[in-house]
C-alpha cells in the first residue's frame, strides 16, 4: 500500500499496464511534458505520443488502432473538447462492433476530466457521463477515490469495448491508499461506499463525497444513511442499488449534470420500476439545473448538490 | 494505347474479373432490389470499379482498407466471395455483418477492411490510426482509405491528411472523384480543381490520376503503397470518375433531379472503365472477346450463387438482436 492522490493512482495503472503491455500507448495534447514526462524516457515519443489539436483525427486514430490490435488511452483532456470527436465516440467507437456483426472489437479508453466550480466557465465544465450514456457500445465509469481509479483503469485498458472515464476534478488531489502493482475492479459493479439502514443515497462522480460527508451529518441525527457509489455508468448496477433500497425504503439520487434525462433519472426510474412497493417515500433527485455552468463563482455555487442539500433532503424524507 | 505492361497476364485477368464482380453484382442487386424487397438504400458504384480495383489489386491481403456509404465496390475489389455480401443487403444471418449492416456497411473485416460509413469522412481518421498500428506493431501493412469528391471538404479529410503527413504513417488516401456529392458538383463545394492539390498543404504527395484507368490507377496506387511501405510516408490519389447510376436507390423508382445532363452521362460512358481494360487486354492479347464472354458468365453465375444464397438464408433470430453490443 501506498498513500497517494487520484491523479498519481491514475497514471500509475496506466503506466504499469504500459509496462506489462506493448500494445498499450497514450495519446493526446502535451502528454510528453505533461502528467507522463517523468515516463517519456522508458516509453519513448511513439508510445507518449503528443497530437495536434484535432479530436475527430486523433480520436479517430485511435479507434483505428484499437480496430488493429493496439490498445490506445486517449488522454482527452476536459470532456467537452469530446464533442469535437463526437462522431468519432458515437458511431465509429461504440458502434462498430455491433454494426459489422461482431466482426470489430475497439479496445480504446478515453480519459476526460470533468471540472466544476472552478470557474472554468461553460466550456470547460460539463459533467457529459448521462450523455454519454445515451450511446450503446460505450461503457463509462466515473471513479471517485485513488484506489477505485486504479482498479478501474487496468480493467479500462484490458476491456475489449470503448470505456470512457470521467475523472471528477474535484477529486484529483484526494489521498488514498493504493496497493502496489496490479488490481482489478470490474466495470460494472456499483460500490455501497457507507452502510445504513434508513435512507440510500446513490451519487455519481464528486457527488459520492458529497453524500459520505452527509452521512457523516445525518449520523449525528440518528439517521443512518447508505451511500452507493454508481462508479460505473454503463453498464449501470441496478442490481446493487434496488437492493440498498429494497432494505431502506427511501431513495436520494446526487448527480451534479443537469437533470433532465440524467443518470439520477435513470436511477430514480428503474427504483420506481422495480422497488415501488418498497419505497416508504417519493424518490428524490438532488442534481444541477438544466443550465449552462456559469463564469462567477456566486453564480456557479448554486448550481450543484452539496452535502447540506442532501442532510436536508434526507430529514424530510425521514419526517 | 501504351505498349504491354509488364503485369502477368494472371494478374490482368483478375483485375478485369474484379471489375466484373462489381458491376454484376450491383446491377443485380439493383435489378432485384424492388421485387426482392431489399430492405433500405443502395448506393451503387457502377462506373468507378477501375478506381476500386486498381487502387485495392495495388495491396497485399493483411494490407487495410477503410470506405464509405458507397461500400459494395470496395470488399469486392480487395476479392472477398460475394454470397455473405448479397446477403448482408438482403438483411440475412449469413450476411457479411450478420444482418445489422446492410448496403452502406459490406466491410468485411477478414480481407482487412476496417468499416464501411454512413457518415462522410469519418472512417479517414481511423485509416490514420490503422496505418499507426502498423508502425507501432513493427509490421509494415499499409491502409488504403477510400473516400470521396465530398468528403474532402469535411474536417475529418484535413485533420487525417495532416496526422497522416506529420507522423509518416504507411496510408494511402484514394480520393473516388465521381464529381458529385448527391447533387452537388464539386465545382460548387470546392476552390481548387484537383482534390489532389490539397495534399501539398500537408506536405504529401498528391497526385491525379484517369480513373477509367485501371492500370493507371492500379501504377500510381503500386507506387504510392511501396513508399508507404517503406516508411516514405502517405500519398493523396485522386482518381477522376463517374457514376453512372444515381446517388442511391430507395423505395419506389423515380425521375432524378436535372442536376446532370444525358451528354455528360454520355461521354463518361464512352469511356467506360471496363470497356477501355478490354480493348486494351484484346489488343495486348491478354484476353480474347470469347474468354471475356466466359469470364463474364462464370461471374454472373457467381452472382446468381449469390443471390440464390442469400434468398434461402434465414433470416437473423429474434436473439440476435442483443448481440455484439459488447465483446
Ligand atoms: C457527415 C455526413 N453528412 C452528410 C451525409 C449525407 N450524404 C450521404 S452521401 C453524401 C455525398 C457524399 O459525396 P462523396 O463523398 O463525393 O461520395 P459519393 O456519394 O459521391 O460516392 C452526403 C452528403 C452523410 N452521410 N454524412
Ligand atoms: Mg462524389
Amino acid at each position: 500500500m501506498a498513500e497517494m492522490t487520484y491523479a498519481e493512482a491514475a497514471k500509475q495503472a496506466i503506466v504499469e499496464e504500459m509496462r506489462r503491455n506493448r500494445r498499450v500507448f497514450v495519446l493526446g495534447q502535451d502528454v510528453q511534458t505533461g502528467a507522463y514526462a517523468e515516463v517519456l524516457p522508458e516509453f519513448g515519443p511513439e508510445r507518449i505520443r503528443n497530437t495536434p489539436i484535432c479530436e475527430a483525427g486523433f480520436y479517430g486514430a485511435g479507434i483505428g488502432a484499437a480496430l488493429t490490435g493496439m490498445r490506445p488511452v486517449i488522454e482527452a483532456a476536459f470532456s467537452t473538447f469530446c464533442y469535437s470527436a463526437m462522431d468519432q465516440i458515437v458511431n465509429q467507437a461504440a458502434k462498430s462492433r455491433y454494426m459489422f456483426g461482431g466482426q470489430a472489437s475497439v479496445p480504446l479508453v478515453i480519459r476526460a476530466f470533468v471540472a466544476y466550480t472552478v470557474a472554468f466557465a461553460a466550456h470547460h465544465s460539463d459533467r457529459p457521463w448521462g450523455l454519454f450514456a445515451q450511446v450503446p457500445g460505450l461503457k463509462i465509469i466515473v471513479p471517485t477515490t485513488p484506489y477505485d481509479v486504479k482498479g478501474l483503469l487496468i480493467s479500462a485498458i484490458r476491456d475489449g469495448n470503448p470505456v470512457l472515464c470521467f475523472d471528477d476534478l474535484t477529486l484529483a488531489s484526494m489521498r488514498g491508499d493504493v496497493p502496489e502493482g496490479e488490481y482489478t475492479i470490474p466495470i460494472g459493479l456499483a460500490d455501497v461506499k457507507r452502510v445504513g439502514s434508513d435512507v440510500t443515497v446513490v451519487a455519481v462522480g464528486g457527488a459520492v463525497h458529497r453524500a459520505l460527508h452527509a452521512a457523516r451529518m445525518l449520523e449525528g441525527d440518528g439517521v443512518s444513511a447508505e451511500v452507493v457509489d454508481i462508479r460505473s455508468v454503463a453498464p449501470l448496477d441496478r442490481r446493487t442499488i434496488l437492493t440498498s433500497v429494497a432494505k431502506t425504503g427511501r431513495l436520494i439520487v446526487v448527480d451534479p449534470a443537469p437533470g433532465t434525462c440524467s443518470v439520477a433519472s435513470e436511477v430514480a426510474a428503474t427504483v420506481a420500476e422495480q422497488a415501488f412497493t418498497r419505497l416508504k417515500a417519493p424518490v428524490v433527485r438532488l442534481t444541477a439545473p438544466d443550465i449552462p455552468v456559469p463564469f462567477s463563482p456566486n453564480l456557479e455555487r448554486l448550481m450543484f448538490p452539496t452535502g447540506e442539500d442532501i442532510v436536508r433532503a434526507a430529514r424530510e424524507l425521514i419526517h | 494505347m501504351r505498349t504491354r505492361c509488364s503485369i502477368p497476364e494472371k494478374t490482368l485477368q483478375e483485375m478485369m474479373r474484379r471489375m466484373l464482380r462489381i458491376r454484376l453484382f450491383e446491377e443485380r442487386a439493383s435489378d432485384i432490389r424492388v421485387e426482392a424487397k431489399l430492405p433500405g438504400v443502395l448506393h451503387n458504384c457502377i462506373g468507378q470499379e477501375a478506381a476500386i480495383v486498381g487502387a485495392c489489386m495495388a495491396l497485399r491481403a493483411d494490407d487495410f482498407l477503410t470506405g464509405n456509404h458507397r461500400s459494395h465496390g470496395h470488399p469486392i475489389g480487395k476479392g472477398v466471395s460475394l454470397a455473405p455480401l448479397m446477403a448482408e443487403l438482403f438483411g440475412k444471418r449469413t450476411g457479411v455483418c450478420r444482418g445489422k449492416g446492410g448496403s452502406m456497411h459490406l466491410a468485411d473485416f477478414s480481407a482487412g477492411s476496417l468499416g464501411e460509413s454512413g457518415i462522410v469522412g469519418s472512417l479517414m481518421p481511423v485509416a490514420v490510426g490503422a496505418g499507426l498500428s502498423a508502425r507501432l506493431r513493427g509490421t509494415d501493412q499499409v491502409c488504403l482509405c477510400f473516400f470521396g469528391d465530398g468528403a474532402a471538404n469535411c474536417g475529418p479529410f484535413h485533420e487525417s491528411l495532416n496526422l497522416a503527413a506529420i507522423w509518416k504513417l504507411p496510408v494511402v488516401f484514394l480520393c473516388e472523384n465521381n464529381g458529385y456529392a448527391i447533387h452537388t458538383p464539386q465545382a460548387q463545394t470546392t476552390a481548387v480543381a484537383d482534390i489532389a492539390q490539397r495534399a501539398q498543404g500537408y506536405g504529401m504527395q498528391g497526385e491525379v490520376v484517369d480513373g477509367q484507368d485501371v492500370l493507371a490507377v492500379h501504377d500510381r496506387v503500386v507506387h504510392a503503397v511501396a513508399r508507404a511501405r517503406d516508411g516514405s510516408g502517405p500519398a493523396l490519389i485522386e482518381a477522376k470518375t463517374y457514376r453512372y447510376c444515381e446517388h442511391s436507390e430507395f423505395g419506389e423508382p423515380a425521375d432524378p433531379p436535372p442536376y446532370r445532363n444525358e451528354q455528360e452521362i454520355a461521354f463518361w460512358r464512352a469511356r467506360d472503365p471496363i470497356e477501355l481494360f478490354l480493348g486494351r487486354l484484346e489488343a495486348w492479347g491478354a484476353l480474347t472477346r470469347e474468354a471475356f464472354a466466359a469470364m463474364k458468365a462464370a461471374v454472373r453465375a457467381e452472382v446468381d450463387a449469390a443471390v440464390a444464397f442469400a434468398r434461402q438464408s434465414p433470416a437473423p433470430e429474434p436473439q440476435a438482436l442483443w448481440e455484439d453490443v459488447f465483446i
